[in-house]
């Protein structure tokens, strides 16, 4: 079942990016950096690549396996840095290591100008490198490492182009808030080893935890999982800690494609489904996973249809994806989530790096009132990302309409009715927003300012190209998992049954009636957008102003960050300033010390009249008061 | 019997003297620096020749001193003390590597002079076995630490350095009270005096006697950790004391706090040890959350750090009092992490202040601009202070959290709030004083790292990712000790109080005390 595989290869590739870049990158030249930056992720590409080959020779549920040298040992706690790649595994490492080769290049055209350029790389690879830990981990606290690890490159990320002030804000954002979630994560794998360690096996290791998992009870589980996910809901934005992703929008266009949609945010989704089997014993735990999802799904859904920002729309709709996802592990079909995850990374990377390239090609542009009509200009990355949009919008045969479609199915045939149909109304709203996107931008009447349309351009080949790899993966991405029945029907459910077991269905539903109904609902969300955003211009503003109240309340996204601020920031650095610091230990136990010196000092004043202010009298009356209270000690002790 | 101890504790001593000798300050320096490597060198030795299976003292030395009072020359190292005597040799070396590049403006040759008794005053208090020995070199290190902080430090140098000898001198006087008596008792339990640890282990106390002992030996090295609420001496000594002062002072000597639970507290007071637990890992939470939140709010670079010393050894403390392997393991690796991490912070810290002569963060911003090279170790360095996976602090930090989970697990549940106010600390200063714009024109021309600092810097940052990715060679050679350590605190008796032990001892007691 398990095979030896030097599965090390994956990570010594992008780690041996991240020491190159960094030492030898400023003087290696640009060219150099961008070769091997890419070239690196592509290499470890191609070893995922041999170990999928090897890993289908395997009997359903085999895996790969290699421990690279024991991590932590104290008492009978043990955990070694050991790897293990399986179908699940198989599916992350090629989908993090595939998109982010075509990312890595584009970025080396998108970052050109830029003067960090190996310090962009060297935070890439470095990026790749914990996101491949993550998922070839085979314990949780190896998997903990790939897991902060992603955020502190999100962090760095972020604040890349640290002068700004408010980037260099929104990326610690981006990090405390991650953090928060990792408490509890670390909590989850505590209670992981407390567990075990009653049974006298400390373990943290995946393939252990599932073959004891009759140690765990209800409680335990539901505790353990609650608490993992609430790891879940820092890194994969959902709420309440979704809060930093739209603010992380700030750095480069590739990282948002790479880190902020394609693979870092989809970390929780993972950990769900690679501990499906604790998850599947705390049915409270999972519909908690599936409501908090669906929540999100829809709360992002509605912000996202009045952002004027072109990434933000995106940012929000990737939480809104990030929330179907969880929608589906939730409901227990796990590879539903999974196999959303992947062609979500294909569109949503294809959606980013298109918005990226528009922004290039409108230097720095990224308000949309101010672009439109670019259809023309920009021929290339408008094509690429129509593909993309009418894969998000699930448009059959596009990759998003059968990776929705499974969500949205066992959803309703595991029973969760108004999960569903919150699903089926944010498919509309889907629609709605990127159809709104793509008027606004490609089409319509031209708003660009008059100095920007003179550069207006569309990007060099080293963008376009990558472009088009993903546009093509967006269209046969879906592929590999027919409906049933169809063809090679359901073969990406069974390559993972290995590792998250099969979906099975509470009831009979028609698919062939859920998929019509989701897909008109799609379609209508996108006719509202052609009416609003091409027939009747003028529609938008008169019903915003119509409606305000309700226009403000989602431009303003809720005012959650204020509400944040209100109820957390400022009563925490309040606290630290004016009660415990200037209040407890500046004036009370200081004082307290100083008040005791200063006392003693007073009446030896008084009975010896020493000169005060003299440091060895000073000294000498604290001697003397301390051998005081030694004596009376000596004699408590004694006594 | 091999002399290895000896030399390791008295070459320094040694080279203090040589060091007065020389004329030219820059000779000072360069031979202070090379006698400090003679000790680095033995305790790399002492690392390699280390048995790992071996629970007991090893390299033991014994001489009979003043053997009327029952005081030896015993000297030994085990898997507790090992690796602070491998801290103290490397900081004291970096220590004086960077303070030959200009951080010392004055009288170099006596502040070599103290640096190096310094190092003997923490090396015999690490090895020492006997307790009046173990007594004389606790004080003997606060001495050249008083003049240090003193004539080199800054600001409020004579207040802070007094109410750093003052505080620490309060503690020692009841810790040796509590020897004293502790000693009387082995004279009417064993017929002699003894200052000798495994004699005084076997010392037959009531438990009210054992309380108020433990109590007398907690509060000297509650002070010194220091544990909240006895902390306030730390800000005002670290952020006064010179850069070298600083490093020794949080790398090395808040360790003797805590080390003294170790070895002398908890094994000589088992049953008041666990008994008393929940009242230390309450207070180390309180220190935890408290230190980090008021270094939240320091405007001054050097105070931040030093009060993240006090979350920093809160975690210590817990992971001591959990007083199982995990905890204990990880205790001592914090230790030495937290001697490595922070005392990288001081270092660089100190850089600044060289640079700029000001530690106020207001007065730095967009630095990362002029000094790329200082701003990127400065990243590590945080990073392995907040303990990010991967690097040093996550061991010892992950361990501790899993002692303490496994004691009390709303301690642990507590304890975590430290890991994200942790990071909120360092990465807001480090945002205010590296990202932003450029807004004073001054740190626009800084210089950045010199080759000497650089030098300086990069054995820790080795360490730190030494010790994260492969903290295998240190936790091996810690475990037996720390597994008879915590077997001891778990078989132990109650000595007198509990109904299982014989009241013949009671009787014996007595009647030794009506006699008296």
């Amino acid at each position: 079942m398990a095979e030896h595989f030097p599965l090390g290869l994956i990570l010594l590739f992008p780690a041996i990016g991240v020491v190159f870049n960094l030492f030898v990158g400023q003087r290696a030249g640009r060219t150099t950096v961008g070769i091997v930056g890419a070239g690196v992720i592509g290499a470890a590409f191609v070893v995922g690549a041999v170990a999928f080959g090897r890993l289908l020779g395997l009997p359903t549920g085999g895996a790969l396996t290699s421990t690279l040298w024991p991590w932590i040992e104290a008492g009978a706690f043990k955990v070694d840095v050991a790897l293990r790649f399986d179908a699940l595994t198989a599916v992350m490492v090629l989908v993090v290591s595939g998109v982010g080769m075509l990312i890595h290049i584009y970025s080396s055209g998108y970052m050109a100008e830029d003067g960090d350029y190996a310090r962009f790389f060297t935070y890439m690879n470095l990026f790749v490198l914990s996101m491949l830990t993550l998922v070839l981990a085979d314990n949780l606290l190896l998997m903990f490492v790939g897991w902060e690890g992603v955020g502190l490159c999100s962090y760095l990320l972020i604040a890349f182009w640290y002068t700004n002030p408010e980037y260099a804000y929104n990326g610690r954002k981006a990090f405390i808030v991650n953090r928060v979630g990792d408490a509890a994560f670390i909590l989850g794998i505590l209670t992981t080893v407390w567990v075990g360690a009653t049974h006298g096996l400390w373990t943290l290791n995946f393939v252990e935890l599932r073959q004891h998992i009759a140690w765990f009870g209800p409680a335990t589980a539901t505790m353990i999982c609650v608490l993992l996910f609430i790891g879940a809901t820092g890194k994969s934005a959902q709420i309440p800690l979704y809060i930093w992703l739209p603010d992380a929008m700030v750095g480069p266009t590739p990282v948002s494609a790479l880190i902020h949609a394609a693979t870092m945010v989809t970390a929780g989704v993972y950990m769900v489904a690679r501990l499906n089997f604790l998850y599947l014993l705390s049915p409270d735990a999972m519909e908690l996973v599936a409501t908090v999802g669906t929540i999100t799904c829809i709360f992002a859904a509605t912000i996202a249809i009045t952002q004027p920002d072109i990434k933000r729309v995106l940012a929000y709709s990737t939480i809104s994806q990030l929330g179907y996802m969880f929608l589906a592990v939730g409901v227990g079909a796990f590879s539903a989530g999974i196999f959303h995850l992947m062609t979500h990374a294909f569109f949503k990377s294809l959606l980013f790096l298109c918005a990226g390239s528009v922004i290039h090609g409108m230097g720095g542009e990224q308000d949309m009132n101010k672009m439109g009509g670019l259809a023309s200009k920009m021929p290339i990355t408008c094509t690429t990302m129509w593909i993309a949009t009418l894969a998000i919008a699930a448009v059959p045969p596009f990759a998003g309409f059968f990776s929705k479609d499974m969500i949205l199915s066992g959803a309703y045939t595991s029973g969760h009715f108004g999960l569903w149909l919150l699903g089926l109304i944010t498919a509309g709203f889907t629609g709605l927003y990127m159809f709104r996107l793509m008027f606004m931008t490609f089409h319509g009447e031209s708003r660009v300012e008059p100095e920007r349309a003179h550069h207006l351009h569309e990007s060099p080949p080293v963008m376009t190209l990558p472009l088009m790899a993903l546009a093509l993966l967006c269209v046969i991405g879906g592929w590999v998992q027919l409906p049933e029945g169809w063809l090679w029907g359901g073969s990406f459910s069974r390559f993972l049954s290995g590792s998250v077991g099969i979906f099975k269905p509470a009831l009979e539903a028609s698919d062939l009636g859920l998929s019509i109904l989701s897909l008109a609902v799609s379609l209508t969300g996108a006719l509202i957008a052609y009416i609003f955003y091409i027939r009747y211009p003028g529609l938008p503003t008169y019903l915003a102003w119509r409606a305000k109240a309700i226009y403000q309340l989602l431009l303003e996204k809720y005012y959650i960050d204020q509400i944040y601020d209100a109820l957390v920031s400022r009563p925490l650095f309040f606290i630290a300033q004016y009660v415990l610091f200037k209040g407890l230990d500046y004036y009370t136990i200081d004082g307290l010390v100083n008040g005791t010196g200063t006392t003693v000092e007073a009446s030896g004043d008084a009975v010896r009249r020493f000169e005060t202010g003299n440091v060895q009298h000073y000294a000498l009356i604290y001697l003397i008061g301390a051998v005081g209270i030694a004596a009376f000690y000596l004699y408590l002790v004694m006594r | 019997m091999s002399g290895w101890l000896t030399a390791l504790v008295f070459l320094p001593l040694l080279g203090a003297g040589f060091v007065t000798l020389q004329s030219d300050e820059r000779a000072a320096w360069r031979s202070a620096f090379i006698f400090s490597l003679i000790p680095l060198a033995i305790s790399f030795y002492l690392f390699a020749a280390f048995d790992p299976q071996q629970a007991s003292y090893q390299f033991v030395e014994r001489y009979d001193w003043i053997p009327q009072f029952g005081i030896s020359y015993h000297m030994g190292l085990d898997g507790i003390s090992l690796f602070l005597v491998l801290l103290t040799t490397i900081l004291i070396a970096l220590s004086l590597l960077y303070s030959g590049g200009g951080d010392i403006g004055f009288r170099v040759r006596e502040f070599c002079f103290f640096m190096l008794v310094l190092e003997t005053g923490l090396l015999g208090t690490l090895v020492s076995i006997d307790l009046f020995l173990f007594y004389v070199f606790w004080e003997v290190m606060l001495i050249p630490m008083y003049f240090l902080i003193g004539i080199w430090g800054h600001g409020r140098k004579i207040y802070a350095a007094f109410k750093f000898i003052l505080y620490t001198m309060l503690g020692s006087l009841l810790m040796l009270v509590a020897i004293l008596y502790l000693v009387f008792r082995a004279r009417t339990a064993l017929g002699h005096l003894t200052f000798d640890l495994p004699d005084l282990m076997s010392v037959p106390l009531t438990m009210n006697e054992a309380r108020w002992l433990f109590a007398g030996f907690a509060l000297a090295f509650a002070i010194k950790v220091p544990m909240w609420p006895f902390h306030t001496w730390l800000p005002d000594a670290h952020t006064e004391a010179p850069t070298a002062g600083s490093v020794i002072l949080a790398g090395v000597m808040l360790k003797m706090g805590t080390y003294g639970f170790l070895r002398f507290a908890i094994p000589l007071f088992p049953d008041v040890a666990r008994e008393a637990a929940p009242i230390f890992m309450a207070l180390a939470v309180v220190g935890i959350v408290f230190g980090a939140l008021l270094a939240l709010v320091q405007p001054d670079l050097k105070r931040l750090v030093a009060y993240s010393s006090v979350s920093h050894l809160g975690f210590v403390v817990l992971g001591i009092f959990a007083l199982n392997p995990q905890g204990v393991e990880g205790a001592i690796y914090q230790m030495l992490n937290h001697g490595i991490s922070t005392g990288s912070l001081f270092l660089l810290v100190g850089m600044l202040y060289l640079r700029r002569h000001t530690r106020e963060i207001s007065e730095f911003g967009g630095l990362w601009q002029s000094i790329p090279i200082y701003a990127g170790i400065f990243m590590v360095v945080m990073l392995s202070s907040v303990g990010l996976p991967g690097l040093n602090g996550f061991v010892g930090e992950f361990l501790i959290l899993l002692g303490a989970y496994l004691h009390t697990w709303l301690a642990a549940l507590f304890a975590v709030s430290g890991l994200i106010l942790g990071a909120l600390y360092l990465f807001y200063a480090y945002e205010r004083v590296m990202f932003g714009p450029i807004t004073k024109d001054v740190n626009k021309a800084l210089p950045d790292l010199s080759l000497r600092e650089i030098a300086v810097m990069v054995p820790l940052l080795g360490l730190m990712f030494f010790m994260g990715f492969y903290p295998g060679p240190l936790l091996n050679r810690m475990e037996p000790s720390v597994l008879a350590l915590v077997q001891r605190t778990h078989t132990h008796i109650a000595r007198i109080d509990s109904p299982s032990a014989t009241s013949a001892v009671v009787a014996e007691l007595t009647k030794a005390d009506r006699s008296r």
